[in-house]
């Protein structure tokens, strides 16, 4: 029996309902507020990565979780969300005098702030309809994953003093993702430049990207 | 006599009898040393106290939270990890050693450094560089005790403080992510070192100093942030020059080794101007920091003429 991708956000939305729990049983601890922070900001992260990892655990280790993709993208946001809500909401208040210039002059909140910003149009064109209609810009618009996934990096590690551990675990994983990305994209390259030329050779066709998956179940 | 409101404590963070009674008798040690009279037996056994004139009249953080909530990079790098691994360093007997530029340098027990002093109960502010605050009702003595009674030499213009190195029991200075060069360090003009607000402190709510919380003996400097305030110190030595200070070794441009509580000079990662109050809840609001904690009035002279921007 396939899981429902119905069953992918119940198992997504685990991590809030538990946090959620905490925060009304007095269980986050002598500062809640941050807590509530860290923890919203850290499962982000986690999906995120977990995100980028989809086609390599596909393409290396033969785990299909494509399907769950937008799932797993939609939650990364979802939590972001959360995560910048708690700060604004319940850190500062909705000073957003406070919250403005400290996006300006904290680069680790600029960073993350960029970060919310670029997942905004990912999201918004998550639809089938969107896709459909972008087509391969859809691909290139979806490359910003990247670029969101290595800020939030960065925003980690800065966001902490000194170099503790967990941030620079967490980077790691990161940068291998996007370099695994790169040898696989590569390789892609390589395969589908032989690929055209043999098209070319037999029917005079050029295709230089694979067509887009079907979305069936993305 | 303290005043001050009892703060409501949940019921899992009350200290358990066991932990309760041997923190009072160590106090008591220490009281035993004072030499101050009291009558056997019971709550009596403690040692009488004074209280400050410069204690605040505002009502303490609960001693769960001051208990649960700490930086100590020795036990590890998340505010929890020091009540989880704390409670396994040994702090008796202590040593405490005070030499450099003085007439008198001694190496004392514990017991003894603290014999001659009438213990005080000091309820400060204490604002952390990461923005936050707490209200801390601690029992010390002022530092400046201690340096007249090593007699600084002329020459001696600075105080360095050092922390003990025992990664067998402090797990933060073992394994491979070492986040400061151990010894932690720090470090005060003999001025600064000399004002009355300037703390050694031995204990907190009335009892002996919990590990995490600095045990045995601990620096505090309510007009400054947090780090500062060296905990399990084994050493203090008269100098001439400024001594190097950890936080500043490690990040130079972010941490000075003033570190005054100023809500003018942002820290990179923080906004200064407020402060997020421990036990405020879900919804209470950051409160506007004030400058040197709100000990201007008493501190502000030691700084006259300095840039305190550049010199932050
Ligand atoms: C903001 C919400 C997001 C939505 C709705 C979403 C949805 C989708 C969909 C429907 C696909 C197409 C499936 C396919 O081409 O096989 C896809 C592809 C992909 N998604 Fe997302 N996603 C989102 C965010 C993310 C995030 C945050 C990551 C990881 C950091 C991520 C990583 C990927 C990757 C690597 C691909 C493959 C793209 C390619 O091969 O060119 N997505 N996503
Ligand atoms: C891509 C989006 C983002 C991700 C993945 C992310 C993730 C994280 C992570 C993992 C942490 C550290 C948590 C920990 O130490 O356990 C963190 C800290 C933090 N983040 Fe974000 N974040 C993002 C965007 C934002 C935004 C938009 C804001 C607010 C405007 C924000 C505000 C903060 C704050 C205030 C902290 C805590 C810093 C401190 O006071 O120590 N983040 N974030």
């Amino acid at each position: 029996m396939r899981m429902p991708v119905l069953a992918c956000y119940a198992a997504g939305f685990l991590p809030l309902i538990w946090t959620a729990f905490l925060a009304v049983t007095d269980g986050l601890g002598a500062d809640p507020v941050l807590e509530l922070e860290y923890r919203l900001g850290l499962w982000a992260l986690r999906l995120l990565i977990l995100g980028l990892s989809i086609t390599p655990l596909r393409q290396l280790a033969g785990v299909n979780l494509l399907r769950f993709r937008r799932a797993v993208g939609l939650l990364a946001f979802y939590y972001v969300l959360l995560h910048a809500a708690a700060y604004a909401i319940l850190d500062q208040s909705l000073d957003w005098a406070a919250i403005g210039a400290n996006i300006l002059n904290h680069l680790y909140l600029t960073i993350g702030f960029v970060g919310l910003l670029l997942l905004v149009p990912l999201a918004v064109t998550s639809n089938r309809y969107a896709i459909r209609r972008l087509g391969n810009r859809w691909r290139g618009l979806h490359k910003l994953v990247y670029v969101v996934a290595a800020l939030a990096a960065v925003h980690f590690l800065l966001s902490v003093k000194s170099w503790p551990m967990e941030p620079v675990i967490y980077a790691a994983i990161v940068a291998g993702l996007l370099l695994c990305r790169i040898r696989l994209q590569r390789r892609r390259e390589k395969q589908s430049s032989a690929s055209a030329a043999v098209d070319e050779r037999h029917s005079g066709v050029s295709s230089v990207r694979p067509p887009l998956p079907s979305r069936r179940t993305a | 006599m303290v005043h001050f409101s009892v703060p409501k404590i949940p019921g899992s963070e009350i200290t358990p009898k066991e932990a309760y009674v041997s923190r009072r008798t160590l106090l008591a040690a220490a009281g035993m040393a004072l030499g101050a009279g009291f009558p056997a037996g019971g709550r009596a056994a403690q040692p009488e106290r004074a209280r400050s004139h410069f204690s605040t009249d505002e009502a303490p953080t609960s001693l769960g939270d001051i208990t649960s909530y700490n930086n100590y990079y020795e036990f590890g790098t998340s505010k929890s990890d020091p009540k989880a691994h704390a409670g396994g360093l040994t702090t008796r007997p202590w040593t405490v050693k005070v030499d450099g530029l003085v007439n008198r340098p001694a190496e004392y027990q514990l017991e003894d450094f603290i014999k001659p002093y009438t213990l005080e109960d000091r309820i400060f502010r204490h604002r952390c560089v990461e923005a936050w605050s707490m209200v801390i009702p601690w029992v010390g003595i002022p530092l400046a005790e201690v340096l007249k009674r090593a007699d600084p030499q002329g020459s001696a213009k600075f105080v360095a403080f050092k922390t003990l190195v025992r990664p067998s029991e402090m797990r933060g200075q073992a394994g491979l992510f070492q986040t400061l060069d151990w010894p932690y360090v720090e470090g005060l003009r003999l001025d600064e070192a000399m004002h009355p607000l300037a703390t050694l402190a031995v204990g907190l709510y009335g009892e002996t100093l919990p590990n995490q919380n600095g045990a045995p003996l601990r620096l505090v400097l309510p007009w400054k942030y947090g780090f500062k305030g060296i905990k399990a110190i084994v050493g203090i030595r008269l100098v001439e020059q400024q001594p190097p200070t950890s936080w500043n070794n490690q990040a130079p441009h972010e941490y000075g080794f003033y570190a005054n509580v100023n809500p003018q000079v942002d820290h990179p990662r923080w906004s200064q101007a407020t402060e997020r109050v421990i036990g405020s809840g879900f919804f209470g609001r950051r409160k506007p920091t004030l400058m040197f904690n709100g000990y201007g009035d008493q501190v502000a002279g030691l700084y006259s003429g300095l840039d305190l921007r550049a010199s932050f």
